[in-house]
C-alpha cells in the first residue's frame, strides 16, 4: 500500500470507531431523558432505574467517543497536515464550538451520573437535558466542518492560498443543513433501534419484565421517529448532491452515462470498464425523478467528468445501497410498531414481532457507517471538493503502517473492553414484575 | 493582547490538566478515582479546547508541529487514549474486587508515560529544530530525540506528580493517607528542584536561543525569586502540615515554570522560525476565535462551578465525607 492509502485507511478506521460513539453520544442522552421525564411524571421507579441504567450505558460510550475523538482531532494534523494548514483558519471555528458543546455535555453527564442524591429533581432532568443538547450540537458543529469539506465556502482562492477568509460563511456552507439534519435523525436512529434491539433481545427471554418493555416502548418510540422522518432528509440530501457533487450522484446511483429521464438502479454492480452497472433492478424515470423531482431531468454521469475526477463508484453504490435498504427495513419497522401501539398495544411483546426489532437493531449502526462511506468516498479524490485533492494533503512522514496497525490494535482492545462492559451491564438485568404496575422495587 | 488572550486560555487549559494528570497510581487508587472521578472528563477537554485553538489560530503552526514531531505526538495521543479509557473503566469497576487491578495497572502506566510526552514536545517547541515549512521535512528526530526535550518531559512527570500529591493530601481525612501523600509530595518536590535547575543549563546547549531569552532577560532574576520563595513555602508548609497553604504555593510554583517558559519561547511558537504572528490566521477567524471563547467561558464557567460546587465542597473545606 501506498503511504497515501494508509493514511486514508487509518483516518477511515479512526472514524469508523469514532462515529459509533459519537452517534450513541447523540442519541442516548435523549432516551435517558425520556426515561428520566417518565419517571418524574409518573414517579415509578422503573423509569428510574431504566434511566439510571441508560446513563451508565451513556457514561462509557461517551468516555471512548471522548478519547477517540481526541486522536481525531490530532490525527487531522498528523496525518493531513497541509489540509489543515489550508483550511484550520476557515473551518476550525465549528471544532471550537464543538469543544464548547461536547465540554458541556462532559459536565451535565458528571452532575447527571452522579448526582442523582446531591442536587434536586429539577436541576437533575435539566442536566440530563443539556446533556442531550450538547451532544447534539457537538454533532451538528462537527458535520458542519465535513459539509464544509463537501461544499467549500467563505474564502476565495489566490495562488492556492485562501484569502478572505469569512469562517461564518464557512460554516453557513451550502450543505450544512441538510448534511447535519440527516446526520441527527441517523444518530437518534442508530442508537434508539441498538437499544430496542437490545430490549427485544432481553424480552425474548423475560417476557414478563416491565423493566425492558418501557425500555423497548421509549427506545422504539425516539428511533421510531428519526426513522420515519430519515427518508426526507435523505431527499433533501439527494438533491442538494445532484445540484452540487453530481459526481458523487452518479458515483451512488452507478450512473455511468449522462441521460434524460434516468432510472433509478436498485442493487447491481458498477463496472468500471465497460462503464455499465450490471444485475441492477431499473425503476424507469425514478432517478431523475428523485434527484431533480422532475421524471425528464438530465442526470450527469461519470463520464462527463475527467477520469482522474472519479470517485470509484463500486463501494459508494454498494455503500448507498446497504444504507438505503436499512433506513427504508427500519421506517417499515416503525410504522409497524406506530400501528401496533395505536391499535393493539400486546402486539408490540409477540414474539415474533420481538425477534424482527432484535434483528433490526444493527440496521442503524449499520445504515450510519454505510452513509459514511458514501459520503467519505463519494467527494474523492479530494479532500476539499473542488479545491484539495487528498493526495496533496498528506504527510510527508514515512512508515505510516506503525501507527495504524497500533491504533488499530489498540482500539480493537477499547472495542472489545467497551462491549464486555456494556454486555455485563445489560446481562445484569433488574426484574420488574409486570403486575406491579411497575411500583414495586427492584427484585 | 489577542496573543495574551489566547495563551491564557491554553494556559489555563494546562493549569486544570495538572489537576487532574499527576497521580502516579501505586496506592490509594479509591482515593484518587473518587477525588477524580465526577472531574475527570471537563479536564480531559482542556486538551482538545487548546489543540483546537492551535489549529484555528494558528494552523501553519499545527501543520508544522503535528510533522516534526510526528512521533512523540502519536505516541502521546496513545498515552492519553490508554490513560483515558484505562481510567473510565477502571472507576467503573470499582465497586467490585475483581477487574479494576487491570485497568488500574494500565491508567498507572500510561500516566507515567503521557506527561513526559507532553513535555518533550514542549522542550521540543523550544529547543530551535521544528522546520517551519512541513514540505521539508526529512524524518530528522534531533528535534525531540535529545537530552533537552527529555530533561523537560522529566520536569513535567515530576511538576505533575507533585501536583497531585499535594492536592490529594486534601481529599481525604485519613491520617496515614495524608502522610504518605505528604511524603510522597515532598520527594517529588525535591525532584521538581532539583530538575528546575538542571533543565536550563541543559538548555545551553540543547536550547541556545531559548536559554539566551531565558537567562538574559530583564524579569527572569525576579521570576526565579518568587519561585523560590513559592517552593520553599510549599516545603516548609508540607513539614508544618499547612496543606491549604502548601496547595497555594506548590500550585504557584508550576504557574511560575510554565509563565518562564512561556516568557522566554515568545514570540515563538515553535523555535526556530515559527511565531505566532506568522503563523496566525486571518484578523477575521482570530476575532471569531476570541468571541467563541469568551462566549463559551461565560456559558461554561458557571457550569464548572455547579459541578466543583457539587463534587468538591467537601474536599475544599478539608472535610471529607466518607461515601456510604
Amino acid at each position: 500500500m501506498t503511504e497515501l492509502l494508509l493514511a486514508r485507511a487509518q483516518m477511515a478506521m479512526l472514524f469508523a470507531f469514532h462515529i459509533l460513539f459519537a452517534v450513541a453520544g447523540m442519541g442516548m442522552p435523549v432516551l435517558m431523558v425520556v426515561a428520566e421525564a417518565a419517571y418524574r411524571k409518573t414517579g415509578k421507579p422503573v423509569y428510574q432505574e431504566l434511566a439510571k441504567r441508560w446513563a451508565r450505558g451513556t457514561g462509557v460510550l461517551f468516555a471512548v467517543g471522548a478519547v477517540s475523538g481526541t486522536v481525531l482531532s490530532f490525527e487531522l494534523g498528523l496525518l493531513w497536515p497541509r489540509f489543515m494548514e489550508f483550511s484550520g483558519g476557515i473551518i476550525g471555528l465549528p471544532f471550537a464550538l464543538e469543544g464548547f458543546a461536547f465540554f458541556a455535555e462532559a459536565i451535565f453527564l458528571g452532575i447527571y451520573l452522579y448526582g442523582w442524591d446531591k442536587v434536586s429533581p429539577l436541576l437533575h432532568l435539566l442536566s440530563g437535558v443539556a446533556v442531550a443538547i450538547g451532544g447534539i450540537l457537538s454533532g451538528i458543529f462537527v458535520v458542519t466542518a465535513n459539509a464544509w469539506m463537501n461544499s467549500p465556502t467563505g474564502f476565495s482562492l489566490v495562488d492556492g492560498k485562501p484569502v478572505d477568509i469569512s469562517p461564518l460563511a464557512a460554516m453557513l456552507n451550502p450543505a450544512w443543513k441538510t448534511e447535519t439534519a440527516h446526520m441527527t435523525l441517523a444518530a437518534f436512529a442508530a442508537s434508539g433501534f441498538a437499544v430496542a434491539g437490545i430490549h427485544a433481545f432481553m424480552l425474548l427471554r423475560d417476557r414478563e419484565n416491565l423493566f425492558h418493555r418501557r425500555a423497548l416502548a421509549i427506545a422504539l418510540g425516539v428511533g421510531g421517529v428519526a426513522a420515519i422522518l430519515l427518508p426526507v432528509s435523505g431527499d433533501f440530501n439527494a438533491r442538494f448532491i445532484a445540484r452540487h457533487q453530481p459526481a458523487k450522484l452518479a458515483a451512488m446511483e452507478g450512473q455511468f452515462r449522462t441521460e434524460r429521464a434516468a432510472p433509478l438502479r436498485i442493487g447491481g454492480i458498477p463496472d468500471v470498464d465497460s462503464q455499465t452497472t450490471r444485475w441492477a433492478i431499473e425503476i424507469p424515470r425514478a432517478l431523475s425523478l428523485l434527484a431533480f423531482h422532475d421524471p425528464d431531468a438530465e442526470v450527469k454521469g461519470l463520464s462527463a467528468f475527467p477520469r482522474d475526477e472519479w470517485p470509484n463508484p463500486v463501494p459508494v453504490h454498494l455503500a448507498f445501497q446497504l444504507m438505503v435498504a436499512s433506513g427504508a427495513t427500519m421506517s417499515v419497522l416503525a410504522l409497524l410498531s406506530a400501528l401496533f401501539a395505536w391499535r393493539r398495544r400486546e402486539w408490540l411483546y409477540r414474539r415474533r414481532f420481538l425477534i424482527a426489532v432484535a434483528a433490526c437493531g444493527p440496521l442503524g449502526i449499520l445504515s450510519v457507517e454505510a452513509g459514511w462511506v458514501v459520503t467519505e468516498l463519494g467527494r474523492q479524490p479530494w479532500v476539499i471538493h473542488g479545491v484539495m485533492r487528498t493526495a496533496d494533503a498528506v504527510t510527508t512522514v514515512g512508515g505510516l503502517a506503525i501507527p495504524f496497525a497500533f491504533f488499530s490494535l489498540l482500539y480493537l482492545a477499547l472495542g472489545v473492553s467497551a462491549a464486555w462492559l456494556l454486555k455485563r451491564e445489560v446481562s445484569a438485568s433488574p426484574a420488574f414484575p409486570l403486575d406491579g404496575g411497575g411500583g414495586s422495587e427492584p427484585g | 493582547m489577542l496573543y495574551a488572550l489566547l495563551g491564557g486560555a491554553d494556559f489555563g487549559g494546562g493549569i486544570w490538566d495538572l489537576l487532574a494528570r499527576g497521580p502516579r497510581a501505586d496506592a490509594q487508587r479509591q482515593l484518587i478515582a473518587r477525588a477524580i472521578g465526577p472531574v475527570w472528563e471537563t479536564n480531559h477537554i482542556w486538551l482538545i479546547v487548546a489543540i483546537v485553538i492551535l489549529f484555528t489560530g494558528f494552523p501553519s503552526a499545527f501543520a508544522a508541529i503535528s510533522t516534526a514531531l510526528f512521533v512523540p505526538m502519536t505516541l502521546l495521543l496513545a498515552g492519553i487514549v490508554l490513560r483515558g479509557a484505562a481510567f473510565a473503566f477502571h472507576a467503573y469497576h470499582l465497586h467490585e474486587d475483581h477487574g479494576a487491578g487491570r485497568w488500574g495497572t494500565l491508567f498507572a502506566g500510561a500516566s507515567l508515560v503521557t506527561p513526559v510526552l507532553l513535555g518533550v514536545m514542549i522542550g521540543a517547541l523550544s529547543s530551535g529544530r521544528i522546520p517551519a515549512d512541513p514540505l521539508t521535512f526529512t524524518g530528522d528526530t534531533a528535534s525531540w530525540l535529545a537530552p533537552f526535550p527529555l530533561s523537560v518531559g522529566l520536569l513535567t512527570l515530576s511538576a505533575f506528580s507533585y501536583l497531585a500529591a499535594v492536592y490529594l493530601i486534601m481529599e481525604t481525612d485519613d491520617p496515614d493517607l495524608r502522610s504518605d501523600f505528604r511524603s510522597r509530595a515532598l520527594w517529588a518536590a525535591a525532584a521538581v528542584a532539583l530538575l528546575s535547575v538542571f533543565v536550563p543549563v541543559i538548555a545551553a546547549s540543547g536550547a541556545p536561543d531559548f536559554h539566551k531569552a531565558l537567562t538574559e532577560s530583564d524579569w527572569f532574576v525576579s521570576v526565579m525569586m518568587f519561585y523560590a520563595t513559592a517552593a520553599l513555602g510549599a516545603c516548609v508548609s508540607l513539614a508544618l502540615c499547612a496543606y491549604r497553604i502548601a496547595r497555594i504555593c506548590a500550585a504557584a510554583q508550576v504557574v511560575l515554570i510554565l509563565l518562564g517558559w512561556g516568557l522566554a519561547q515568545f514570540p515563538f511558537l515553535a523555535r526556530p522560525a515559527i511565531t505566532f504572528s506568522s503563523s496566525a490566521s486571518a484578523p477575521s477567524t482570530l476575532r471569531l476565535l476570541l468571541l467563541f471563547l469568551a462566549a463559551g467561558a461565560v456559558l461554561l464557567f458557571p457550569a464548572i462551578f455547579l459541578l466543583m460546587r457539587i463534587f468538591k465542597r467537601e474536599a475544599l473545606s478539608g472535610r471529607y465525607r466518607e461515601t456510604p
